[in-house]
């Protein structure tokens, strides 16, 4: 067992991230003009996706190819509740825990089934890709839920956020990106103590060695949907924002592409990291918007290249990577001065 | 009366569909246990070079049947020699490094050929009158062809030299080996011709469907679940799998429209799933081609 002092010592470095986080949230609207803050917003919600997903796949080792399912799910889960509700406080529970329910369902049918890594992309990424082309067909009168229409492929408009139980008050997009800022922040830091939990090592216990797990008395099916369905709440914030960020939610939420490029960040920023996801998302999402406004390169090549490359040549992604090299350079010295000592004890008797 | 043979009709036409746009996919699972991201964008290339060829003033019969399963078989043996050999024994790096080749591939479509849809052919043969109701004659005949299909490929398994070997590898890889066989041309050439049987499906459905860059996202759904219902199994799994899951999807279409179609698809392939882990064929006929 780990104790609570335990799981914050091994959270120091993730407070070190959050602070930075935190001094980036108070400086960039300093600094930045407003497009650039709700540009920001979209970005931000982006990294909640990335981090749910590392969450689950690096830390938990199951292969979601459908994250942005529950990310979707989350977005039209808030939309469509603060349309019926007139408000957003409680609509920001129901995609938590709409998102959380449909994982836990899904979940399941592929944990307590046993299927294969090979079997759960596929399943997953079936799931979004099936739920893409029903919400494109929800289009017309017909298709509502309570006062809300559907609104096929032309999606729903969402309603902005506002201060909790005080509906009148509506929250501009600059106070969004603290509120999305600060999701961040604490989404990152509730996922940093999770894997330095008890449960959380059992899942990286898991990810590693499954059987092992099994045979030590671990019920690794329980496991692996318990941070299933937390990683799809996780998602479902980030769905949130992402709807306030572009102020609608459209079908093409659940495409092949967003579902494609979460796992690029995730293998870019490497898996078996937090922060790294978090920092690739930002990076390759301004990437793709500069892509996005010249007509050299297509988006869909640079994507696939970049995730080619990395499967063969950083499979591991870039921050384990890094890190790697760093423990080389600072580790090894000392081995080295150990090793040589005992060398030099053995050549003495 | 008119109204039974119309829907056996359609519903044969369903199961016919899904079996053609997944046995390609069917053959590489069956062989290397990966299933092939890139499926879609193999079927795409494949209605590409019918509508290109065809609009270039050559024979549709042979841009279909000749240069598509040609050009996206060379395409296919072309990926696995580069990337897919790369990565044997990794499973998880071989699906995305064929996710990565699919955007690839839609990257290069849409540069080449443009983002909007590029001229389409109208199918031949024209309507068919059953009583009240008409069907079309070009859906009848993709019947026939995936009839065809699928009794070339038992004879190719069954019959042939490379159908032995190929049957030998997908049981055991080490003891092939161990008794001389190339595992690794065994894997290039079962790509090579599950990417040419693709690219013919492909062909066969763009006189239907049209081709755009991004088409390949609507069939994969239905090409992947019929394909890991089915299990391993390359001509069993695909046609239990197409039978199951294009029977439950025609019924419910029927009652309820096409948006319920494919969700009670996924839905009855989830808990298939949780009832028979490794497809039907894992549970059912194990001993089948």
């Amino acid at each position: 067992m780990t104790g609570g002092a335990d799981t914050i010592r091994a959270m120091r470095p993730a407070f070190l991230w959050a602070a930075l986080a935190a001094i980036f949230a108070l400086a960039a609207p300093q600094m930045l003009a407003l497009f650039a803050i709700i540009n920001l917003t979209t970005a931000i919600a982006l990294a909640i996706l990335a981090l749910s997903l590392a969450l689950i796949w690096g830390y938990g080792g199951i292969l979601c190819f459908g994250q942005v399912a529950f990310f979707g799910l989350g977005a039209y889960a808030y939309t469509i509740a603060a349309v019926n509700f007139g408000g957003s406080t409680w609509a920001i529970l129901v995609a938590v825990l709409v998102a959380s329910a449909v994982a836990a369902a899904l979940g399941y049918f592929m944990f307590y089934g046993r299927l294969s890594d090979v079997y759960l992309g596929v399943i997953t990424l079936t799931f979004t890709l099936i739920l893409f082309s029903v919400m494109r067909r929800t289009s017309g009168p017909d298709w509502k839920i309570g006062k809300s229409l559907l609104g096929g492929f032309n999606g729903i408009s969402s309603p902005p956020l506002n201060l909790p139980w005080n509906p009148a008050v509506k929250l501009f997009p600059e106070h969004v990106f603290y509120v999305a800022m600060a999701a961040l922040i604490l989404c990152y830091l509730f996922a940093a103590w999770l894997v330095n939990t008890h449960f959380g090592r059992v899942c990286v216990a898991i990810r590693e060695n499954e059987t092992r797990a099994e045979l030590l008395g671990y019920d690794t099916r329980a496991y692996k949907l318990g941070i299933f369905t937390i990683g799809a709440g996780i998602a479902a914030i980030g769905g949130v924002l992402f709807s306030q960020g572009i102020g609608r939610i459209t079908p093409d939420v659940f495409g092949l592409y967003n579902a494609a490029l979460v796992i690029i960040w995730v293998i870019v920023g490497g898996r078996g990291t937090l922060a790294g996801p978090v920092i690739a998302t930002f990076a390759l999402f301004y990437l793709t918007s500069w892509l996005g406004g010249q007509q050299v390169l297509n988006n869909n090549l640079v994507l696939g290249i970049i995730l080619i490359v990395f499967v063969l040549a950083v499979p591991r992604g870039i921050a384990p990577t890094l890190l790697g090299w760093w423990r080389r350079g600072t580790v090894r010295p000392a081995a080295a001065r150990v090793r040589r000592r005992r060398n030099r004890a053995e050549a003495a008797e | 009366m008119d109204l039974v043979v119309a829907v056996a009709l359609q519903l044969a036409y369903g199961i016919a569909n899904l079996a053609l746009i997944s046995v390609g996919l069917a053959i590489i699972f069956g062989m290397m246990r990966v299933i092939n991201l890139a499926h879609g964008e193999f079927l795409m290339l494949g209605g590409y070079t019918v509508v290109v060829t065809t609009n270039a003033g050559v024979n549709l019969w042979l841009a279909v049947f000749v240069l598509a399963p040609l050009v996206v078989g060379i395409v296919g043996v072309l990926v696995e020699r580069i990337l897919i050999r790369r990565l044997y024994g990794r499973m998880i790096d071989t699906l995305l490094a064929t996710w990565g080749l699919s955007l690839l591939l839609i990257g290069l479509v849409t540069s080449i050929f443009g983002a909007s849809t590029a001229t389409t052919i109208s199918p031949p043969f024209g309507t068919i009158q059953i009583g009240r109701f008409s069907s079309s004659g070009y859906e009848l005949f993709l019947i026939g062809v995936t009839m065809a299909l699928a009794l070339a490929i038992w004879a190719v398994l069954r019959f042939t030299r490379l159908g032995l070997v190929a049957r030998g590898t997908m049981q055991n890889a080490e003891m092939a080996s161990a008794l001389g066989v190339s595992t690794s041309r065994i894997y290039m050439i079962t790509f090579g011709l599950g990417a040419a049987v693709t690219g013919l499906a492909g062909g066969l459905l763009a006189p239907i469907t049209g081709v755009l860059p991004t088409i390949g996202a609507t069939y994969i759904a239905k090409a992947f679940i019929t394909v890991i219902s089915g299990g391993s199994a390359i001509l069993a799994g695909t046609a239990a799998g197409s039978v199951l899951l294009g029977g439950i999807q025609g019924v419910f279409t029927f009652l309820t429209g096409p948006t319920f179609g494919e969700v009670a698809l996924l839905i009855a392939a989830i808990v298939l799933l949780r009832l028979m882990p490794r497809g039907i064929t894992g549970r059912f006929f194990r001993k089948s081609l």
